[in-house]
């Protein structure tokens, strides 16, 4: 590495967040999942020991807010111990669930262990959708799950992920979410990778079901006051300047996936050419500060037109590198939902045909639902796209 | 929590933090020092405050026994200044305001 061509290690702040993927394995089908389609090929998780260690570098190195994702994180049981080691730590613990699988004695343990949060999730809302109109299993599941989360005294986070199929039903999504005493809902349109990405054709809402949902929510905003606090996130598909992606590569975000590999955000696993660290291989500060992975897309240097020369490009640091990978077909191009890139205009297509009725020829494609026989499908169907 | 946030929207707030009041970090929050960024932070759900060097050390003080008197007079002595009511007393309004304290 050519020292003055990177920013120095005193140019770039700690990895303030740690997001620990403990696994891959979960319950549910989310057709809109990030976790990457060719999950199914991880067999090797980190075990409680690797963890531990992983815990203890990433908090030397300054790393403060620790989120325990996956998959379902519960489908671990060493979860506890994980928990009361980053909580011993000075870590903030966020558990991001759907709630399969906590029990009472479970909930009880990982207070015991000094879990700060819960972070419970609609994840599988599209299957769910009916039963979860209807309220009932889902609202049963959640209910009981959200009493554990009060009766312990946590806050009460609730997450549901917007897409087409539910977002017309967002005013029962909010009030469920009153309903059941959250404090805190984010409403977080589906982004478009990975599973998502497949079946974007199908999750991406159209214009006006944007805007209806974004004048629910502030209808419903007004009329709850103080009662919850509503986080609308806008999908980045009808926006003309990208997000600020993970607050700019390496800048604050460490994901570390089930099997070790260190990245930069959670889906940078896809883009080609890049070597990421192991954290079997390597300690969190090395691959934080000194790995190629992590200063790939730092400073400005790898930036090309338009971003070079653009005003804004502090503001965005150029998008999203995944979504200029898979939209442009080059991670270091502008991010295509800029409308001063040249690839614009796939964005521009997608949102068309987003216009258009789900029946549509065009749109028949059933959805493809996540999990472990699919991702193998997937990875079969890429090997043999790519054999002569 | 409901009972919570409604009872800050109590009449009161108005009046801003009192010099008898014993302000206290809220529940809501959890707030310690970070040697990494060499400041004191507030953290709560997925989210951080970094509280800049006086922020940091009116709210270390707010532990719920001492009165906002109290605390204006250890920070002048410890700071060998004087004056600071005014300074204190906006920003415990503020931090009020934010939900970072409890009055």
């Amino acid at each position: 590495m050519n020292a003055s061509a990177q920013p120095s290690a005193a140019a770039i702040g700690p990895p303030l967040w740690l997001l620990a993927e403990i696994t891959y394995r979960c319950p549910l089908h989310c057709a809109f999942c990030y976790n990457p389609t060719d999950f199914a090929a991880t067999t090797d998780e980190l075990g409680t020991e690797e963890w531990l260690r992983v815990l203890r570098e990433a908090r030397a190195a300054g790393s403060v807010q620790c989120a325990f994702s996956g998959g379902e994180p519960l489908a671990r049981d060493d979860l506890e111990v994980l928990v009361a080691e980053a909580r011993r730590l000075g870590f903030y613990t966020n558990l991001l669930t759907s709630g399969v699988g906590l029990t009472e004695a479970r909930a009880a343990a990982l207070k015991e262990a000094g879990l700060d949060h819960i972070q419970l999730s609609f994840q599988d809302s599209t299957r769910e959708l009916n039963d979860f109109l209807s309220h009932t299993r889902t609202f049963d599941l959640k209910q009981r799950v959200a009493a554990m989360i009060k009766a312990n005294g946590w806050p009460m986070v609730m997450n549901c992920v917007i897409h087409r199929l539910n977002i017309d039903y967002i005013e029962n999504i909010i009030d469920m979410a009153v309903e059941l005493g959250a404090e805190y809902l984010e409403l977080a349109n589906s982004q478009y990778y990975s599973w998502a990405l497949l079946n974007r054709d199908q999750l991406l809402p159209s214009r006006e079901q944007v805007e209806r949902a974004e004048r629910i929510t502030n209808e419903r905003r007004e009329r709850y006051g103080d009662r919850i606090r509503i986080f609308f996130v806008v999908p980045d598909y009808f926006e003309t300047r990208p997000k600020k992606c993970m607050n700019g590569w390496g800048s604050v975000f460490l994901t570390v996936t089930p099997d070790g590999t260190a990245l930069p955000c959670h889906t940078a696993k896809m883009l080609p050419g890049l070597a990421f660290p192991n954290v079997r291989e390597m300690g969190v500060r090395e691959i934080w500060y000194e790995s190629e992975g992590f200063n790939r897309f730092r400073g400005d240097d790898w930036m090309q037109e338009p971003c070079r020369s653009c005003p804004e490009k502090d503001k965005d640091r150029g998008g999203c590198r995944c979504q200029a990978y898979m939209l442009a077909g080059d991670a270091a191009a502008a991010d295509p939902v800029c409308d001063k890139s040249p690839a614009h205009h796939r964005v521009l297509e997608a949102v068309d045909l987003a216009q258009r009725p789900l029946q549509s020829a065009t749109r028949a494609l059933p959805l493809v639902f996540r999990g472990p026989a699919e991702s193998r499908r997937l990875i079969e169907q890429s090997r043999n796209a790519v054999a002569p | 929590m409901n009972d919570a946030v409604r009872g800050d929207r109590q009449p009161g707030e108005a009046s801003g933090v009192q010099p008898a009041a014993r302000p206290k970090v809220s529940s809501k929050f959890r707030l310690q020092w970070e040697e990494a960024q060499g400041a004191w932070v507030l953290l709560y759900p997925e989210g951080m405050v970094r509280l800049n060097a006086s922020a940091g050390e009116i709210m270390k003080r707010c532990d719920g026994r001492r009165t906002v008197d109290e605390l204006v007079a250890e920070l002048e002595q410890a700071f060998d200044a004087s004056g600071l009511q005014g300074e204190v007393t906006n920003f415990l309004d503020m931090a009020r305001k934010q939900h970072w304290i409890e009055v």
